[in-house]
């Protein structure tokens, strides 16, 4: 495999894992959120809130995808351009959108839609550009 | 026209995200990328980023970040803070072209205008 084909095969792996765990991560938070139920703005509450999520499995499940997030985006950037993961990383707007149509059969309406297409062509013309100008190989 | 407090914050907040993500990257390139995949190797890479000063400096920017925006959102409406947010790509690209001296080609502009657009249009619906 050729360094540029390696190149661009490492980051793509690294956004998506990125963007999985980002997701997961989100909806973990927001079932472990669901379960503790509504937070209560008082020092009472916001204490009894702070005890419930260090109690809560799932709260800890998200921790460890976003962790895992971070990671992946600090491992991508290591060898890939700023300019390049960034953008690329917005593709998960996209599969939220696309989840929440096939999986929780939500209502999607035009405007969102428009955003999804402009998010997916913005990433594809990202994806033709080469993954890192800085290092040493690079080329424009 | 918006109170002088939401802008000053807007700023705030654009220049810590843009900033700490800046820095990040510069410090992971001074890290390096992972010899391999396997676990020792994994934690060897985990250790060189945490001792890394630019990384620890990111870290601060990140977490103002953070709280700059939860402020901002109790501050002013969605309809400016969500494009605000997504302005961090175009600021962004403009950081890592000046400052990590990236070539930011004509394509990989139009990638970032068209992302910038879309994360507006799908998080304001």
């Amino acid at each position: 495999m050729s360094h540029e084909r390696r190149l661009r095969v490492k980051t793509l792996v690294m956004v998506l894992l990125m963007v999985v765990c980002a997701n997961l991560g989100d909806l973990m938070l927001k079932r472990g959120m669901l379960q503790i139920g509504a937070v209560q703005i008082t020092p009472s509450g916001i204490w009894l809130a702070l005890l419930s999520t260090i109690h809560n499995a799932t709260i800890w499940l998200g921790i460890l995808f976003l962790l895992g997030f971070t990671f992946c985006y600090m491992t991508a950037v290591s060898w890939a351009d700023y300019s390049y993961v960034m953008p690329a990383g917005a593709f998960g707007y996209a599969v939220q959108t696309m989840l929440a149509v096939v999986i929780l059969h939500e209502v999607v309406t035009t405007r969102r839609w428009l955003g999804v297409v402009l998010i997916v062509v913005g990433v594809l013309l990202v994806g033709q550009t080469h993954p890192s100008t800085t290092g040493p190989k690079a080329s424009s | 026209m918006m109170p002088p407090s939401v802008i000053l914050m807007l700023i705030f907040f654009i220049c810590c995200s843009t900033g700490g993500e800046i820095a990040m990257t510069y410090g992971m390139k001074q890290v390096g990328e992972p010899g391999s995949f396997r676990p020792k190797a994994l934690l060897q890479f985990v250790g060189r980023a945490v001792g890394n000063g630019w990384v620890m400096f990111a870290v601060p920017l990140l977490a103002a970040s953070f709280y700059s925006l939860l402020v901002l959102l109790s501050w002013a409406p969605l309809s400016v803070v969500i494009p605000a947010s997504a302005f961090n790509y175009v600021v962004g690209t403009f950081g890592a072209k000046y400052l990590l001296r990236e070539q930011v080609s004509p394509k990989r502009w139009m990638g970032v205008i068209m992302v910038c657009i879309g994360v507006t249009l799908v998080l304001l619906t």
